[in-house]
């Protein structure tokens, strides 16, 4: 090519000598082209130098825009990749606060922490769930009640959860899983604080006890805004005390801003903010007292509820048969929550606060103590009972057969005398007895401070108006009065409501409010706070008063009655030999009713079907410092069933002295005989 | 007597190409020190790596070209000999089949190709410098081919395009038409083009990429959108490209690079280091490598275009865009605009194998500069 004459040059590019060597060196690449046979150093060297810096335009285009790339991450897009950094490497982990104690009135421990290693597995992280739990059962024990539990939660959990396996590690099992800890992606071990109430079954309606945070827990602290004080914590009062005083005893959840790594293990702490510990509580329960009490219903299903009648504080909260709440603490096992939830027994069901039975003869003092107000009876009227009650065509019986003799109001208090209170309750008709038993509580809730109370029936024609909904079933008969008047019928109340009526009348008419709490023990500030509790309405809607405006001589005629029974009367078997003073009321609610002229036999009754036994009392007389309901479900006689465990308890409380557990049997076994002849 | 000792023992050593390496090699140190402060026994290992590496550019820096062009068909062989034993009976790990057992070590054939293949080619062109045909370059081709392809196979995506390209720049500078060249960078260009902007629809599993493996297909889905795979394979990219733009202008200080130092960054004393040092230097710290590696760049021209022969001039040319295909391929990767592939930050990256194939390269440089005038009569 003719190019070839411009070879000559230097090593000056200039544009034109380029174009040209762009074409010279084509010429040896193509094939059969005219090519110099000659060696042309000169040229090839040029030719090489084009192609060097064409290799230069190359480098620098890369280059640039490497460095376009870099300027549009670094510059334009800084903010963006700054905070992604920043959120890569700063997490808030949440400080879950210590739970507050639980204490008796006596300062006994009823539930504390404990802190304890639990194998935990996140199911999402993990692929074959069974498999992993074989192997991790060949290095720490996992009996087939773990899986089962372990199932139980994963069914009600999400799967991002961290589920515990196992709880409580030995420190050997630690040791042994922390050595093939490589093996097992998304299982790890973790410190945890336990809840433990070791008094295990005693009390436990009472404290209640704490599981894991439901779905539905979940939608309540949402609904609350709680969520965010909830982001550490796993557990939450399910409950008892443990429910209603959640917002005390949880404490405000603390956290941590730490920095982590991709792993997301947290390198170092930036900035810390401590948890505050839950607020300790300190029971009115004292559970000494709580457990003569448990001790003295034995394995007979009832309740006792014992009351201080100046404070409303309550001493005693019994129900059995009862459970052990540490079950339900790191989630309970199908197996045992069957065993629980399906026992005829119901031991899951707090009888005290739920349970509503008649109270039977218990009745019969606010009865009279009506009658008195309303001035439908002096306390010197007599009757003369015949053994029973004439209405129209049906007779209704007294218990004793022949009758009572001249019975007035005192005597009718201390036998028993139901013909009395049947021509009582004819007298004053049902709405006028629901309006005069308001005001003790009857039928509506008394307003404790733990949550799931029943308020019971207290009968009335509006009430049965309300209750049914066919026009038959909603008109109130004449009839169904009578047996009100000695608490059968729609009556149906619980023992705390008893109790807690039985207290105001201890207290000559003073109403306060049953409670659990006794304070609040901030331990911060060491403040104990008392805790209000807001006036309950009665049965009617009305607010109750601060103090019932009862009659001293009325009430004087009802305590004498009522001193009456356990000296003369029908727990005087019970009570005999008792270093105080002390008033009562024995009861007996029907479960079935009786056709006319069939005399009830507790032999020939299936036992689920007997009477309900109850007893109600206070003393000492003249200052008393403790009221009670018992109820024995199915106990038969309350003189032969209920007096005694409230005897147990009196003793306990109001001289130390505990029951001899060889003198119970005989006892038991003699009283029957002892209370024939008399009413309940 | 010692000035002359002393010009006889640093008598081969081009003194700007060893400023700039030694630059280079001190950044390099730094960066370490910060990528592996939980294991500092890294930094020492580098330390003697750079002694090893700089004794081997020593010793080739006293070799003449001359004896370097005797040494490439027989490198070349023993490489694709070495190359075909792997593929019949190489050790497998992780998936690929790269590394031989030798009984007292294993080796990885495809290393020595890097620096064999450009040898070859250049020593080919030279032997047919008088008259180079189409056929020539049909050879050369196929002398390339053979091995890049033996290297894919294995599979080593990224070790074949560093091989391929080391052979192709060897073409280039012996004056492969521009009419096969630009019609290939066109297309080139065109099918990149055209896989981002299908991305979504050939990146669906599924689709099988014909030519390439599963893991290939997934590199280049995964830098067209790396949230597609943000904990799998699209994590490193992520990090990398956070650690970049979270240097910001001027970078967050030396050893206070967050995401390198709470481990956000995969492979961050090795392919990755370029995050680290983005990280804590910044878009000036960017800037000044960049210059760097093109005073490298440029002085190994310099070199290339005052070598004596027709071999050293393509050898010449060839490392140097080497060094650059390095930088290029590993920052772009970690900048996120080229596909992840093993390719390590030349003279900075952690690993005593590719510090010895560039320095052998550095002083295959010197040699050739050295002994410019020896054969110039």
């Amino acid at each position: 090519m003719q190019a070839s004459q411009s070879a000559t040059d230097s090593h000056v590019f200039s544009r034109r000598n380029k174009r040209r060597l762009f074409r010279t060196f084509e010429a040896p690449s193509l094939p059969g082209g005219r090519a110099t046979e000659l060696k042309n150093t000169e040229q090839e060297i040029r030719a090489f130098q084009l192609r060097l810096g064409a290799a230069g335009l190359l480098v620098i285009g890369c280059f640039a825009l490497l460095f376009a790339r870099f300027v549009y991450l670094q510059v334009a897009s800084y903010d963006e990749y700054q905070s992604a950094a920043e959120e890569n490497r700063i997490s808030i982990l949440p400080i879950a606060p210590n739970r507050g104690l639980i204490l008796d009135r006596n300062g006994v421990v009823l539930a504390r922490n404990y802190s304890a290693y639990t194998l935990e597995i996140t199911p999402s992280k993990v692929s074959d769930l069974d498999q992993v739990i074989d192997e991790l059962a060949q290095l720490v024990e996992i009996q087939p009640r773990d899986r089962r539990r372990f199932q139980k939660l994963l069914s009600e959990s999400k799967t991002f959860d961290s589920l515990p396996i196992r709880t409580r590690l030995t420190d050997i099992e630690v040791a042994r899983f922390a050595a093939n800890r490589w093996r097992f992606k998304g299982v790890e071990i973790k410190a945890r604080l336990f809840r433990q109430y070791p008094q295990g079954e005693s009390a436990a309606h009472v404290i209640g006890y704490i599981g894991r945070i439901s779905q539905k827990d979940q939608e309540l602290l949402e609904e609350r805004d709680l969520v965010a004080n909830y982001k550490g914590s796993e557990h939450i009062g399910k409950i008892g005390i443990e429910q209603s005083y959640e917002r005390e005893l949880h404490g405000t959840t603390g956290s941590e801003q730490v920095e982590v790594d991709a792993g997301g293990r947290a390198v170092r702490t930036l900035s810390r903010t401590a948890p505050v510990s839950g607020n300790n509580l300190v029971l009115t329960i004292d559970i000494e007292l709580q457990k003569i009490a448990e001790e003295a219903l034995g394995n007979r299903k009832g309740a006792v509820v014992a009351i201080d009648p100046l404070t409303g504080e309550l001493l005693a909260f019994a129900s059995r048969p009862s459970f052990d709440p540490n079950l339900f603490v790191d989630g309970i096992d199908s197996a045992n929550w069957d065993a629980l939830n399906n026992s005829p027994d119901k031991p899951l069901l707090n009888r005290p606060l739920r349970g509503a039975y008649p109270p039977g003869s218990t009745y019969k003092p606010f009865m009279a103590l009506a009658a008195l107000n309303t001035g439908k009876r002096r306390p010197e009227q007599s009757i003369s009972d015949p053994g029973y009650f004439m209405f129209g065509n049906h007779r209704f019986r007294d218990d004793k057969v022949g009758g009572h003799g001249t019975v007035d109001m005192v005597k009718s208090i201390v036998v028993s005398c139901d013909t009395y209170y049947y021509v009582l309750a004819n007298d004053m008709g049902v709405d006028t007895i629901a309006r005069q038993m308001a005001p003790f509580g009857f039928g509506a809730l008394t307003g404790i401070d733990i949550e799931g109370e029943l308020p019971g029936v207290l009968p009335s024609t509006w009430w049965k108006a309300k209750r049914f909904r066919r026009p038959e079933q909603q008109k109130w008969y004449a009839g169904e009065t009578i047996s009100i008047g000695i608490g059968q019928g729609y009556n149906a109340y619980t023992p705390l409501q008893l109790a807690h009526a039985t207290a105001i009348i201890a207290a000559d008419g003073l109403v306060k409010t049953p409670r659990l709490v006794r304070h609040v023990h901030d331990l911060r500030t060491d403040e104990k706070r008392p805790v209000e509790l807001p006036v309950a309405k009665d049965a009617l809607g009305q607010p109750r008063p601060q103090k019932l405006p009862f009659k001293p001589e009325h009430l004087a005629v009802i305590k004498e009655g009522l001193e009456g029974v356990p000296i003369s009367g029908t727990s005087a078997r019970a009570f005999a030999g008792a270093a105080y003073v002390s008033a009562g009321k024995t009861g007996t609610a029907q479960v079935f009713t009786i056709k006319q002229n069939e005399k009830y036999d507790a032999k020939r009754v299936a036992e689920h079907l007997r009477d309900h036994a109850w007893y109600m009392a206070y003393a000492p007389v003249d200052k008393p410092r403790i009221a009670l309901a018992v109820l024995v479900e199915n106990g038969g006689f309350g003189a032969q069933s209920a007096a005694p465990i409230a005897r147990q308890v009196f003793d306990f409380h109001l001289t130390g002295k505990r029951p001899e557990k060889a003198g119970q049997a005989p006892f038991l076994g003699k009283s029957g005989a002892g209370a024939e002849g008399e009413d309940d | 007597m010692i000035r002359r000792a002393l010009a006889r023992v640093f008598g081969g050593i081009d003194a700007p190409l060893m400023t700039i390496a030694g630059l280079l090699i001190g950044v390099g140190m730094l960066v370490l020190f910060s990528a592996t402060y939980d294991q500092p026994a890294r930094f020492f290992d580098q330390l003697r790596n750079f002694g090893i590496a700089l004794l081997v550019m020593w010793v080739v820096a006293q070799v003449p070209p001359q004896t370097l062009m005797r040494l490439a068909v027989p490198v070349y062989l023993v490489g694709v000999a070495l190359l075909v034993a792997v593929f019949l009976f190489g050790v497998r790990k992780k998936g690929a089949t790269r590394w031989l057992n030798l009984g007292i070590t294993t080796i990885q054939p495809s290393e020595i190709m890097k620096i064999a293949m450009p040898l070859m080619i250049a020593w080919y062109f030279h032997k047919h410098e008088v008259l180079v045909r189409a056929r020539d370059y049909l050879v050369t081709g196929l002398l390339l081919i053979l091995p890049v392809g033996l290297i894919a196979k294995q599979p080593d995506l990224g070790t074949a395009i560093l091989v391929f390209a080391a052979g192709a720049y060897v073409m280039f500078f012996a004056g492969l038409s521009w009419k096969l060249i630009l019609p290939a960078f066109i297309a080139g260009v065109v099918s990149v083009g055209c896989v981002i902007a299908f991305e979504e629809r050939i990146c669906q599993s599924g689709v099988v990429w014909p030519g390439f493996k599963e893991y290939q297909k997934h590199r280049v889905c995964t830098l067209l959108d790396p949230a597609s795979d943000p904990l799998g394979k699209g994590f490193h990219t992520i990090q990398s490209v956070i650690a970049v733009g979270s240097g910001g202008a001027t970078g967050k200080g030396w050893l206070k690079g967050t995401q390198a130092h709470l481990e956000f960054i995969p492979e961050r004393h090795t392919d990755f280091i370029f995050a680290v040092y983005s990280e804590e230097f910044g878009l000036i710290g960017n800037f000044a490598l960049i210059i760097l590696y093109c005073a490298l760049i440029a002085r190994g021209f310099m070199i290339a275009a005052n070598a004596p022969t027709f071999f050293a001039r393509l050898l010449a040319g060839a490392i140097t865009m080497i060094f650059f295909t390095y930088a290029f391929v590993n920052m772009g990767m970690v900048s996120g605009i080229l596909p992840v592939v093993g390719v390590p930050l030349p003279l900075i990256s952690y690993g005593g194998t590719a510090l010895v194939t560039l320095f052998l390269g550095i002083g295959m440089l010197m040699s050739i500069q050295r002994h410019r005038k020896l054969v110039q009569t």
